[in-house]
């Protein structure tokens, strides 16, 4: 029983966390048909903002809204000033343009910090847990839960109550028919991004909780898992993503439980071995969301 | 018979062309005789490889095409077990199954059936991949590519794992390296050219087109990936075989980067662009790597400075998909001197 409430408890908060970096993809994605690899990066540069605050005197709320808004800036930023330029050109420009940005940012974290992992300030009740029945439940895992259901409410009213959230989806759905209504693209994807910047920024706290060090590899693993959980969900749907990052988890923390270690060193291939079965069989993704994918 | 187009070079004009450039500089750092030099310029060949291989697919689909490295790193594995005396192999591979353990093949055989293995396993999974176009054929190639890597990293009876394989025989020099290189010039001008590399135009072009006028797109994609896959693993083998230890990082997104930059700034639809873009960004990134081992030898700074010419290259390699998105060649391969004019001048005559 204990066991069972520890797994379940173990794939709400991955859960969150997957899916809160799933919709920060696939939010991109929709308006501009762009996978961005240098997603990842963001976590980095919120881990390393982070590390550069550490022994300031300010509380650690403040330190982390900074590195929050610190993937925010990063995330507008790359949009302007690398994305913009090549959107019109190709699809493939695009890509490399994000492959090639993700690279800079890794590498100048080399260059300007280090190669080694830093340490990064996390508060106590992040190393703390709550025993409940002889269950142990880490309260950073409670804390990543409810931030993520917050943001995901906040972010449902933002998408289905307000102008901006309209538009927003309009452009997910068919971007050339939004502008032409007199949506301005600009705004738009700039929004998309910052938005896709804010969430990478929250996963990037409680990302960093797990090991409280930041290094310029960092981003890898989360880019991996939010191209995993965008394609379960299928590429199109923004429901999909929140679904696909939880179902990704139960898949994770399944393997890790009930198989043996050999296999659990080949979960990574696992897992695409996956996602290249359900790009070839079944693209729109493996949770219904009730709305077909357009190509 | 039709015309060719203004301004189309036959291939095997480019091919003189290409491979004098490729011939001419093997010679003269042959002449110079400096093993820093040699070395560097074998390296540079080895890249040419790499990156004609990914021109063969890439260029001829125009699908960012991520798991290339991965095929490099099948072919570097597979030569170097194949290469290697059973003595060294009982060092470097205790665990490795007997019937691999006893082969001990000579370097040129063990190449081509590293090649061979490269292209068995593209071949294996290549079909249902090519039905794939856009973001998913990418996130699929980026998917073969992990896979590869974790398969690499894992299987340790076979890699070593994730530690070091060692012992591998320093065979691979400089006019080894530059021979394959001119060959495969050759092969990728004439693939290019040819019926299956037309086709195979036409469909990057226009996919609906191409299968309206009979194009097997599925059949033809198949063919450039296996074709790539070989030049991949010659690729990796001559790797394997120049710098004998490695481990599976050295065929996953760092080198994966570096070769789609070389192929993206020269230009991908031409086999001119793969290689100068290869020679152009060489002598860039390698001079950058000799700035920063210089600084850090002279202890400028108080931590080693690293990182340096991947940034210099990445920012390079997005001022050329803003300014120049098709590459440096765009469009025409490169031709023997006064070759055009001699060309357009034949066609003036005859009409």
């Amino acid at each position: 029983m204990i066991q069972a409430l520890a797994f379940v408890v173990d794939v709400l908060s991955l859960g969150s966390l997957y899916a809160l970096m799933a919709l920060g993809l696939v939010l991109v994605y929709g308006i501009l048909r762009l996978v961005n690899f240098a997603y990842g990066e963001l976590i980095m540069i919120a881990g390393y903002t982070l590390y550069l605050l550490n022994g300031s005197p300010v509380p650690w709320l403040v330190m982390a809204a900074c590195a929050v808004v610190a993937a925010v800036l990063a995330s507008v930023l790359t949009e302007r000033v690398a994305f913009r330029p090549v959107r019109e050109k190709s699809l493939t420009a695009m890509l490399i343009t994000s492959f090639a940005v993700s690279t800079l940012f890794q590498n100048a974290a080399l260059l300007f910090i280090s190669p080694r992992a830093r340490v990064v300030p996390l508060p106590d009740l992040f190393s703390e847990s709550l025993v409940v029945g002889g269950l142990f439940v880490p309260i950073r895992d409670l804390i990543a839960v409810a931030v993520t259901l917050i943001m995901l409410a906040a972010f449902t009213v933002l998408l289905n109550r307000t102008v901006l959230g309209i538009a927003l989806r309009a452009a997910a759905d068919n971007f050339r028919m939004t502008r032409m209504l007199g949506v301005p693209a600009n705004l738009i994807i700039s929004v998309a991004f910052a938005i896709s910047g804010l969430l990478a920024g929250t996963v990037a706290l409680f990302w960093l909780g797990r090991t409280a060090s930041v290094t310029p590899g960092i981003g890898l693993e989360p880019l991996i898992v939010a191209f995993v959980a965008t394609v379960l969900g299928g590429l199109n749907s923004l429901v999909g993503a929140v679904v696909g990052g939880y179902a990704l988890a139960l898949i994770t923390v399944g393997i890790n439980t009930f198989l043996p270690q050999v296999l659990v060193d080949y979960r990574q291939a696992f897992a695409f071995g996956l996602v290249i079965l359900i790009l070839l069989f079944r693209p729109e993704g493996l949770v219904w969301t009730g709305r077909h994918s357009r190509t | 018979m039709s015309k060719p187009p203004v301004g189309f070079v036959p291939p095997w004009a480019s091919a003189v062309a290409l491979i004098g450039l490729l011939l001419g500089l093997a010679v003269a750092t042959d002449l110079v005789g400096s093993v820093v030099l040699t070395r560097f310029a074998t390296r540079l060949y080895i890249d040419v490889i790499l990156v004609l291989g990914l021109q063969i697919f890439m260029g001829n689909t125009n699908i960012l095409w991520f798991p290339h490295i991965g095929f490099m790193g099948i072919g570097a594995y597979a030569s170097a077990i194949f290469s290697m005396a059973p003595l060294q192999k009982t060092l470097a591979l205790p665990e490795l199954y007997p019937f691999l353990a006893e082969l001990h093949l000579p370097f040129v055989p063990a190449l081509l059936a590293g090649a061979l293995v490269a292209a068995a396993v593209a071949a294996a999974i290549g079909l249902p991949l090519m039905r794939l176009s856009d973001f998913p054929a990418v996130i699929t190639g980026f998917a073969v590519l992990v896979i590869i890597h974790v398969v690499l990293t894992h299987w340790e009876a076979v890699t070593n794992g994730p530690q070091t394989l060692f012992g591998i025989d320093d065979y691979t020099g400089l006019w080894d390296a530059a021979a394959w290189a001119c060959l495969f010039v050759a092969v990728a001008l004439l693939f290019k050219e040819s019926k299956v590399g037309l086709q195979l135009r036409a469909s990057r072009d226009d996919l609906v087109s191409a299968g309206a006028i009979g194009v097997n797109v599925v059949a033809v994609r198949w063919t450039a990936f296996v074709l790539s896959a070989f030049v991949a693993g010659i690729g990796g083998g001559l790797f394997a075989h120049f710098i004998t230890s490695f481990t599976p990082k050295a065929f996953f997104l760092t080198e994966t980067f570096v070769v789609l930059a070389m192929l993206v700034i020269g230009g991908p639809a031409t086999v001119t662009g793969a290689v100068v873009g290869v020679i152009a960004v060489t002598i860039a990134y390698q001079s950058l790597r000799w700035t920063e081992n210089a600084l850090n030898a002279a202890q400028i700074f108080e931590r080693n400075v690293a990182g340096l010419s991947d940034v210099a290259l990445a920012i390079g390699l997005v001022l050329v998909l803003v300014l120049r998105p098709a590459g440096l060649f765009e469009w025409h391969e490169l031709a023997p001197p006064g070759l055009r004019r001699l060309l357009s001048w034949r066609r003036g005559a005859e009409g």
